[in-house]
């Protein structure tokens, strides 16, 4: 390989991949926060913004406008420097994790100049991407704890706490989640692990029924959001780890909250949900869906799950921080342990084990479904009738 | 430069990046937003009367800290899984049972903090 060969490939490339897929994710995390509200709002029979721009499109551009312009209030007992720094901390691992995700398979392109290039829609597809993820993510909770701590406020500080306790609670059930996918997999790089999902002819939701669900609650927790949002929790931490932070640094924890849902979702659907394939990838007749593009593909799945995010925030109440650490620790432990050593029994029998334990997987989940709404269904309806002052206001009115 | 260790420089790039956001939108923005400090601006959140102390001395539960340590466990025990998932269809039945007695060393520990409610939070 000559030197402009290795440059393009080592420097050129990649670092114009880091400024796009940066500036990209920085503009969804936007997007995404003006889609929220638009759809809570929808969800609880209100308009949500709807004034600037076209239905309110452009809301996201004024509060960027608005959060840039607005003044940098540090307290004054503060230790400036963490103050400063945690921020940054969140941020940085929070977007270089980025560098992994595969939205897509090796293409090669015609670059006028440059004759063609092979590259891909990932930065990077390293032996060890998944366990990069998981190490890289977990830094992010320096960044709320020191941004806790720095603050000086107490409201701060236990919110940077709760929030340290909650993520290191979580990143248990979710590596143990993660676990059991790498053995249906056979490897740790996401791209093959997305391409294993194509030679097993299956996605890893078959036998990964139980793994996705534990994958899917931990990483709603580790993302603070509800019905995790412990270290938010207005009503006792006023704004938990961020109080006394705002502008601009506090957009920096925003948008980069924005960003790990999307990383969560994009590891799910590269786990379970077949990443940039078609659904179906082995069934011929299901070959007109190839129609749309992988990448594509990808994103409509990621963006499913950033829905069932927003649906989750307008369906849940809040957990109570004991109950919180309970799931973690008493239920979600337990069920994760069992379930790794089901699918590790599935894989002695190779992929027809995992197709097996799959189909057991589903039928029990199936059934479980229909026995509870027939028993609902059989049960006359617990009294609907309002408590006795109530009718009484009714009656008056 | 090792090709190998080439690969990971992607992630360099995007963590450069990251960090260029926040540090220059700060420093930039510093020129167009106001500065107007005031002692009571400036003073640490509060409702009702102000705390005498300052928040760094502030004590806290100790089961944070056995969380900490519980977590630490845990952890070391799923990077020691992942290695043995990627190689468990060539162990076999071997790898199985060995993992199964790792395993079930855990859960021994698991369940003596459960009894000494290390798990429960009140």
């Amino acid at each position: 390989m000559d030197i402009s060969a290795s440059v393009l490939t080592y420097f050129l490339i990649p670092a114009v991949k880091a400024v796009v897929v940066v500036i990209l994710v920085a503009t969804a995390a936007g997007v995404l926060t003006y889609i929220e509200r638009r759809t809570l709002a929808f969800l609880q029979v209100r308009k949500g913004p709807n004034r600037v721009g076209p239905e309110g499109i452009l809301q996201f551009v004024a509060d960027v406008v608005k959060l840039l312009t607005k003044e940098d209030v540090v307290p004054a007992k503060a230790q400036h420097f963490i103050h400063f720094l945690a921020p940054v901390l969140v941020m940085v691992p929070g977007l270089a994790v980025f560098a992994v995700l595969p939205w897509g398979p090796e293409f090669t392109m015609r670059i006028p100049g440059l004759g063609k290039i092979t590259t891909a829609w990932y930065a990077a597809d390293l032996n060890v991407s998944l366990l990069l993820v998981l190490a890289i993510t977990s830094v992010g909770i320096y960044g709320i704890i020191l941004g806790g701590w720095a603050s000086n406020s107490k409201y701060a500080l236990l919110g940077g706490l709760r929030s340290a306790a909650q993520l290191i609670s979580y990143e248990v059930p979710m590596g143990f989640a993660v676990v059991s996918a790498i053995l249906m997999a056979r490897s740790l790089s996401l791209v093959e692990i997305v391409e294993a999902q194509r030679t097993h002819q299956m996605w890893f939701i078959l036998p990964g029924l139980v793994s996705f669900f534990l994958y899917f609650v931990s990483g709603v927790a580790e993302t603070n959001r509800i019905p995790f949002d412990l270290p938010e929790a207005e009503s006792e931490l006023v704004a938990g780890f961020h109080t006394e932070y705002s502008g601009f640094r506090w957009a920096i924890f925003f948008l980069t909250e924005y960003a790990n849902m999307i990383t969560i979702s994009a590891i799910a659907t590269a786990l379970f949900f077949g990443g940039w394939l078609r659904p179906f990838p082995s069934v011929h007749a299901l070959a007109f869906l190839d129609v749309v593009p992988p990448v594509l593909w990808y994103v409509l799945k990621v963006s499913c799950f950033l829905f069932v995010y927003i649906w989750f925030r307008g369906t849940f109440p809040r957990y109570r921080f004991d109950q919180l650490m309970a799931l973690g620790w008493k239920t979600l432990i337990p069920i994760s342990l069992t379930n790794l050593v089901l699918v590790a029994l599935a894989a002695l029998g190779g992929f027809r084990g995992l197709r097996i334990l799959g189909i057991v997987l589903w039928g029990a989940a199936i059934g479980a479904f229909l026995i509870v709404t027939r028993l609902r269904a059989a049960k006359p309806p617990a009294a609907k009738t309002a408590p006795a002052s109530v009718r009484a206001r009714a009656a008056e009115a | 430069m090792n090709p190998s260790m080439a690969s990971y420089l992607p992630i360099l790039y995007f963590a450069i990046m990251a960090a260029i956001i926040p540090v220059a939108g700060l420093a930039a923005m510093s020129l167009l937003r106001p500065s107007k400090p005031t002692p009571t601006k400036l003073a640490p959140y509060e409702c009702g009367v102000a705390s005498p102390t300052e928040a760094f001395d502030h004590r806290f539960s100790v089961r944070y800290y056995l969380i900490a340590v519980l977590f630490v466990v845990f952890d070391v025990e799923t990077i020691f899984l992942f290695p043995w998932a990627v190689m468990y269809h060539r162990l076999k039945l071997f790898g199985l049972v060995e993992m199964l007695v790792f395993l079930a060393i855990l859960v021994v520990g698991y369940v003596y903090a459960w009894r000494r409610g290390a798990l429960s939070w009140a």
